[in-house]
């Protein structure tokens, strides 16, 4: 029988599913179980299906000027309670260090006193808002939704490759992932023991109400989007939708005496927290760019005066800035005196004297990254790059040695990926989301796997044609049962009640029994 | 004229609401549960299919049971009312009993549902259930949207509508009850409410999520809500009230006492009063149903054929 996994040839990095040749990985024995049995058409076609259900469920993104469905490969992507373990903590500690960064950067500043952090680094950012300065967020929290991305290099070892502490997206793809993978491939989850990713939006609501300002009672939440033209507005709506909040857009809201309302139906009603998906620059024209529409003047004075929360805060930029990424660790020696449980991939600064020379001298093998740029946008891979952009990247990183890193190559793990009929290893990335409520740094369990569809590509941004995965994290044991609402005597559940069956009440010659 | 209506039209149209509320009810419960126990990795599949076959008042048996068989005898099985595919098709020979009274448009969807279902169950069989339930639960709101647009709303409408609140309380009664009843069956919150398609309109009421009181109050009490008991007995009064005498009527009665019962009470009390208050109205159901059996259908004997020479 063919087998869809027969022409799997591994690529030159560590693969997910596999230890070596035909030698699966534990945790991988069931799906692969399960998957090897099915002839290609069948999965062509659960492929199709589950297309059709993106589309008519909306899940789609922008590409190459087309509605398309969110690409979804059928293979799961698996970590082991151990992994996850890892993951989770690394993350936590990255969030937690992050955090003690923004307070002290928009504070006293020991960091750059003491010579952890450069204070160029901060003053030369583009993020760096004096608006934000002194401004004391309820419970000090200004990172309520992180997604650090990790990467899994040569070694099997994950290493954090960027932070995102403004306003990362994807989560609702890992919410829909799981509700199709359930609804798709049902037989993959029979033998399996997956955490559930649907606490999501119950949590974000909880961390979202309890940075609201001191002294209110019932907080108004919200969800600020740019409007349905944006790439993520799916995610917007879905957000609001589970968490049973407004979604509001710019001119829904009026700023008055420093304080946030929504024009609704029955007069203006106070707003207490947004959580807005809007970049800083657009969010107040008063304080950023003026000719921005698509914000609301007046918000971030109601967010100085303390009146409303901002989630995330303004100002986080400076967090998330990839030259700041490479002081990650030593932040985390810093502020929480751990060591890093996540490590970063190696890297240089060309901004620091003696880097910029290295890093010219061997740029054809390095990766080299604008420090602000997103989705995949402006970066140059040196061993995969012709040579006219490899001199393009020399002249701009000698112009600009501040805004750029340099990076070693990480061949990402690869995971067996359906390529029209058959399994071809492609490589991955992995977005796991944090949810900071001010006690406590939660990580949903999972997270966003992105998955280079071409052959040997390094990037996976959707935004770049990458696809995605579901990703299971398996549990390690039992929770307790719920406790009963009521310890009286058992309930009898009635019967259920018949009527007629409508076929004529006419009993017939030959059947009648004398 | 059209100002009276036969006693077997009005019964064949009270069953029709009655059934296909019940394929689609059934439907989104199977459709919460098997994505719960997918989703849930703690899951006992014999525990949590039991469940299912208390909430649905049928029985499970002594052996285990797993999915496959959920399936078999709550959706597939055509010659039980209690499963999604019996249900719709009898709601379908009771329409087509009925078919001077309901619209075309109202009988080619359950027909054209009917013959739909095959196609889907054996694609179930490949894929899972999940297009399967689907195909139910659009085409009952088919039904009832063309059942709002194509009918007068005259007494065939009310029977109609009067059997679809009925049962609409039932199985909002059977899920909660499942919930009182035994904790270790018990499906969690957060299922009920996707079970009633209550849960995004209960996190814009509560902005909150998975308190218990709070869960039981919205699927009992909420106002506005169409598949909270109070919302469903109060249409099932309405109709009653213009279909009947204005007084004494023992079919509006019981639902009209147990309306009022619950739009007094103390929501404080509600968790103690719970397992009470779940079986009169289930009690109250039954009452009202019998009553409006015995007032506008009376039992017709089967006509018997006398045999030639006998």
């Amino acid at each position: 029988m063919a087998d869809i996994f027969d022409a799997y040839a591994l690529a030159d990095a560590w693969d997910e599913m596999f230890e070596r040749p035909g030698e699966v990985r534990t945790a991988y024995e069931p799906v692969l179980a399960a998957l090897q049995p099915i002839e290609p058409s069948e999965l062509r076609f659960r492929a199709d299906q589950m297309a059709r259900a993106f589309t008519d469920r909306g899940v789609t993104y922008a590409f190459a000027g087309e509605e398309r469905p969110w690409p979804l490969d059928l293979v799961p992507r698996i970590l082991d309670a151990l992994e996850w373990d890892l993951i989770q903590r690394g993350v936590g500690q990255r969030v937690r260090a992050l955090e003690a960064y923004l307070a002290d950067a928009y504070g006293p500043a020991r960091a750059f006193e003491d010579g952890v952090v450069p204070w160029r680094l901060l003053l030369n950012s583009p993020h760096f808002h004096r608006a934000a300065h002194g401004v004391e967020p309820p419970g000090g929290v200004r990172i309520h939704v992180a997604g650090i991305d990790l990467v899994r290099d040569e070694a099997g070892d994950f290493r954090v490759l960027e932070d995102n502490v403004r306003v990362p997206s994807g989560v609702s793809y890992v919410i829909e992932n799981r509700r199709a993978m359930t609804r798709i491939f049902p037989s993959l989850f029979a033998e399996q023991h997956v955490l559930p990713v649907d606490g999501y939006a119950q949590r974000l609501l909880a961390a979202l109400r309890a940075a609201a300002p001191d002294g209110t009672d019932d907080p108004r939440v919200v969800v600020l989007t740019p409007g349905p033209n944006n790439a993520a507005y799916f995610e917007h709506a879905l957000l609001a939708r589970l968490m049973g909040v407004q979604l509001v857009e710019g001119h829904d809201l009026v700023c008055r005496n420093n304080r946030v309302w929504m024009r609704t139906t029955r007069g203006e009603v106070p707003v207490h927290v947004v959580y807005r998906r809007l970049d800083d620059d657009f969010l107040d024209p008063l304080h950023f760019r003026p000719d921005s529409v698509i914000g609301c003047p007046g918000i971030m004075g109601a967010a100085m005066a303390g009146t409303v929360t901002l989630a995330n805060a303004v100002g986080n930029g400076i967090a998330d800035d990839k030259l700041l990424y490479t002081y990650v660790p030593d932040l985390i020696r810093y502020y929480l005196g751990e060591e890093p449980i996540l490590p970063n991939v190696e890297s240089y600064r060309p901004d620091e004297p003696g880097q910029l020379e290295a890093v010219l001298d061997q740029i054809e093998q390095l990766v080299i990254k604008p420090v602000d740029g997103a989705g995949g946008q402006g970066i140059v891979i040196g061993p995969k790059a012709d040579r006219d952009t490899i001199e393009r990247t020399r002249k701009a990183v000698i112009a600009d040695p501040r805004g750029f890193i340099a990076q070693r190559p990480v061949a990402l793990s690869t995971s067996p990926t359906l390529a029209g009929e058959h399994m071809a290893p492609r490589h991955i990335d992995l977005r796991p989301f944090a949810v900071n409520d001010g006690n406590d740094v939660w990580v949903l369990p999972g997270g966003l796997t992105r998955v280079a569809l071409q052959e040997g590509n390094l990037i996976v941004n959707s935004s770049q044609g990458g696809g995605s995965k579901d990703t299971w994290v398996l549990a390690e044991g039992p929770t307790e049962s719920p406790a009963p609402l009521s310890a009286g005597d058992p309930l009898a559940v009635a019967p259920r009640q018949l009527g007629p069956d409508g076929t004529p009440t006419v009993v017939q010659e030959g059947a009648q029994q004398q | 004229m059209n100002d009276v209506i036969l006693s077997r039209i009005a019964e064949a149209l009270t069953w029709t609401g009655r059934y296909v509320e019940r394929a689609d009810a059934t439907g989104r419960i199977l459709d919460a549960y098997l994505h719960r126990m997918l989703e849930d990795p703690w899951r006992d599949e014999d525990v949590a299919c039991r469940s299912l076959y208390a909430i649905l008042g049928m029985d499970a048996g002594g052996r285990p049971v797993d999915m496959q068989q959920v399936l078999d005898q709550l959706a597939f099985d055509a010659r039980s009312t209690g499963s999604i595919e019996g249900a719709l098709g009898a709601a379908r020979l009771n329409a087509r009993s009925a078919r001077e009274a309901v619209s075309s448009e109202m009988w080619e969807c359950l027909n054209s549902t009917w013959h739909a279902l095959a196609d889907q169950r054996l694609a179930a069989r490949r894929t899972g259930p999940y297009a399967y339930l689907e195909l139910v639960r659009r085409r009952a709101a088919l039904f009832f949207g063309l059942a709002d647009s194509t009918m007068s709303r005259d007494d065939s409408w009310r029977f109609v509508v009067l059997g679809r609140s009925l049962e609409r309380v039932d199985m909002t009664v059977r899920l909660l009850s499942v919930r009182v009843l035994d904790a270790a069956h018990a499906p969690d919150w957060p299922t009920l409410l996707s079970a009633s398609g209550a849960d995004e309109a209960y996190a814009r009421v509560y902005s909150g999520f998975g308190d218990t009181p709070r869960v039981a109050e919205f699927l009992l009490l909420d106002r506005d809500f169409p598949r909270s008991a109070l919302h469903a007995l109060t249409t099932a009064e309405e109709c009653l009230t213009a279909l009947g005498r204005p007084r004494q009527d023992p079919a509006r009665r019981p639902i009209g006492r147990m309306r009022t019962r619950l739009e007094y009470l103390d929501t404080h009390a509600l968790e103690d009063q719970l397992p009470l208050l779940l079986q009169d109205l289930q009690q109250a159901c039954i009452a009202s149903a019998d009553a409006v059996a015995d007032r506008f259908f009376p039992y017709q004997g089967p006509v018997e054929w006398a045999q030639e020479g006998a």
